[in-house]
């Protein structure tokens, strides 16, 4: 009878000990500090030219952007803040909390109305749920430059500034038509690995891959949507090549979702074609530096855009154009373009790479 | 020919009570049978609509290695639906772990720890909910659906929602490799579904869970630690999660918040098609993996024609019910014979 009790005692005791064993164990597996401090400059800079290089007046730019969930959004708030330690003679930037409720950074960019900021810089969670917002700024004086996702409505902006689906798609269309026509593929297999389907930038980017390789007189071949994801490119890529025993190209819209696509590649073992990836991360275009791999480029949906976001607010909060333009103003729209970030120029663009 | 046991909720040829085992032999029944013929058909399907490049041994490769991780959790699954329970929280841990172990700290300590990492988080996981759920007295649903939003969530925490790449050599050089010329991958569902059926249909604690399942009231009764048990079931689905979460980290070649998205319904749909009932107390191993199977194979047969992913989807669901309907049939038809 008592050895019954202090037998259990023991095992509870061992089962208790092993469990906060195993959980300390697991505590200490959370960090994701890098050992060293990251080689990361990433952010890259404007710098102004001409006369727009002199400190002027100070202006405070407000900047609400959403909840940092992926590297593309992290390197948009990275390289604000970076732009306005630059210019940190002439500059105050009040950024925000990224959120990814609406309701919040309607809130938020209220706020930043309310300590009268000179300029705002908003990348809207949502375009639609944001223009009334943008608006009311706008009708109180204070200029917004609305950053890639744009408004309902041009009244709720004083520039836009964003990037291109359309064009990317037709820059690692004609990329890839160019690459076929050099090695004298008459009839090339080219694969796509998109995105979220249903997603409008989506269906841009598939809209200019097919116009720009129908104009060279190739077409789509096989075809398949992941998600944005490792794991659903991963999926997708691993059915895709099994369906194309020998492709020649493949263009994967998105370098997130690249790391899973690679790993398939990887894994089937194929070499046979060439991949041109999608938006420029820092994984990416070391690979295609390195020249080790199947990806030879990507083409960019750079999150610079940002950086050139704050540096046309300082100068609209201090009533300058740009440089080499005629017009005494900043123009209302800017698009960004989808350069193709090859080996040759990969050392080139090292700076606007962001990490997935 | 079957008598119907007192027990039991239907007749399936899978016995509630650990008695009549003997007479079930391999377990190909009916049901099993015309399961069995839908894979085949598929099978038709695939190399009539793709004749050159379905039947080779590559893409037996590619559909085993995507089949591996979702059978993994469908394994896992079946026992917890066999005991009467659901767990909608396998994904969100198969996320979480996957995040768990890939994080910088733990490849520092090389890829030992980083399995047992990922064993561990699943396991204990797992066990909140089995503890939730069998001394809390939480409904399965409302417990595992909790795990299920805060697992994910915590994934995210621990991420900060960027992807973590997996660069230790000796861990994808592993678990990315070969076996006597089967990817490892393959080899660890077939251990775990191996082990699971031998767990399911040879041991107590199989028996237990059929028990359970069937009536716990009775099991209770019977002198069973009913609460224990379904406690060790879902530790068991948990640990089975940080088993899949592995799995993906190897496939994916790295750990994200947003590994084993939905798998949670990918392995509900696959033991119903596998034809273990959601009311619990029956249920079949075999099932289950040619479930896993079956929609591995669509997926396939599908991207092999080029057909874009809505397409897949709406087959997927069409498969689901005919596969209920056929086995509510030939179970009609048994228990008039």
């Amino acid at each position: 009878m008592t050895d019954l009790p202090t037998s259990l005692a023991r095992r509870g005791f061992l089962i208790g000990g092993a469990a906060v064993g195993a959980g300390a164990l697991l505590a200490g597996c959370t960090s994701n500090e890098p050992p060293a401090a990251q080689a990361n400059g990433g952010a890259n800079v404007a710098a102004g030219q001409g006369d727009n290089a002199k400190a002027g007046k100070m202006v405070t730019i407000g900047f609400s952007a959403p909840a940092a969930d992926h590297g593309w959004i992290a390197a948009i708030t990275k390289n604000a803040k970076a732009q306005a330690e630059k210019f940190k003679a002439d500059v105050t930037l009040k950024a925000t909390e990224g959120t990814n409720d609406a309701s919040q950074q309607i809130a938020q960019v209220e706020t930043l109305i309310n300590q009268k900021v000179d300029v705002l810089v908003i990348l809207p969670m949502d375009g639609k749920q944001l223009t009334s917002v943008g608006q009311a700024a706008m009708d109180k004086g204070i200029p917004v430059i609305n950053l890639d996702r744009i408004f309902d409505t041009p009244l709720a902006y004083r520039t836009w500034i964003g990037g291109d689906n359309y064009r990317m798609g037709v820059n690692a269309g004609n990329y890839i038509a160019a690459e076929m026509k050099k090695k004298g593929i008459s009839n090339p297999i080219i694969g796509e690995i998109a995105g979220i389907d249903s997603l409008p930038l989506t269906q841009d980017r598939s809209k200019g891959f097919k116009d720009a390789l129908a104009k060279a007189g190739f077409a789509v071949g096989p075809r398949q949507a992941a998600e944005f994801t490792v794991e659903t490119g991963e999926k997708a890529t691993a059915n895709l090549l099994q369906a194309a025993p020998k492709l020649d190209a493949l263009w994967n819209h998105d370098d997130d979702q690249g790391i899973g696509v690679m790993a398939a590649i990887s894994a089937a073992n194929r070499k046979e074609f060439i991949m041109v990836g999608g938006a420029g991360s820092k994984n990416m275009i070391d690979k295609i530096k390195a020249d080790s791999d199947v990806i030879k480029a990507t083409v960019l949906y750079s999150p610079s855009m940002s950086s050139s976001a704050i540096a046309l607010a300082r100068l609209l909060g201090q009533a300058k154009g740009m440089g080499d333009l005629a017009e005494h103003e900043i123009p209302a729209l800017i698009t960004t373009y989808s350069a193709v970030v090859t080996k040759e120029n990969a050392a080139q663009y090292a700076d606007v790479a962001f990490d997935s | 020919m079957t008598q119907l046991d007192p027990v039991a909720k239907g007749d399936t040829g899978v016995p509630v009570s650990p008695a009549p085992r003997a007479r079930q032999g391999l377990g190909l029944d009916l049901r099993l049978a015309s399961l069995f013929g839908v894979l085949v058909l598929l099978i038709l399907i695939g190399w009539i609509t793709s004749p050159d490049n379905f039947l080779t041994g590559s893409n037996l490769d590619t559909i085993l290695r995507l089949a591996a991780p979702s059978g993994v959790v469908a394994v896992g699954m079946t026992f917890v639906i066999i005991s009467g329970g659901i767990d909608l929280s396998v994904g969100s841990v198969v996320g979480l772990a996957s995040v768990w172990m890939t994080t910088l700290a733990t490849q520092s300590y090389g890829p030992f720890v980083m399995v047992v990492t990922g064993l561990l988080v699943g396991l204990g996981a797992g066990l909140v909910n089995g503890l939730l759920i069998a001394y809390g007295r939480m409904v399965p649903f409302i417990a595992t659906l909790a795990m299920y939003i805060s697992a994910r969530g915590l994934a995210e925490y621990l991420s900060n929602k960027r992807t973590q790449v997996v660069s230790d050599q000796g861990f994808l050089t592993f678990f990315r490799g070969e076996f006597l010329g089967v990817p490892t991958l393959v080899w660890i569902l077939v251990v775990v579904v191996a082990a699971g059926w031998v767990l399911l249909n040879r041991t107590t604690f199989g028996r237990r869970t059929f028990a359970v399942g069937g009536n716990p009231e009775a099991t209770r009764l019977a002198g069973i630690n009913v609460k224990r048990h379904i406690a060790m079931v879902y530790g068991f689905a948990g640990l089975l999660a940080g088993v899949t979460a592995i799995m993906l980290a190897a496939r994916t070649t790295a750990g994200s918040s947003t590994n084993g998205m939905f798998y949670e319904l990918d392995a509900i749909a696959a033991v119903v098609i596998g034809g273990t009932a959601l009311t619990g107390g029956r249920g079949t191993m075999v099932g289950t993996l040619i479930g896993v199977l079956i929609f591995t194979l669509i997926t396939n047969i599908f991207v092999q024609n080029n057909l874009p992913t809505e397409v897949q989807n709406i087959a997927k669901g069409a498969i689901i019910v005919i596969a209920v309907l056929l086995q509510f049939r030939t179970n009609k038809a048994r228990a008039t014979t």
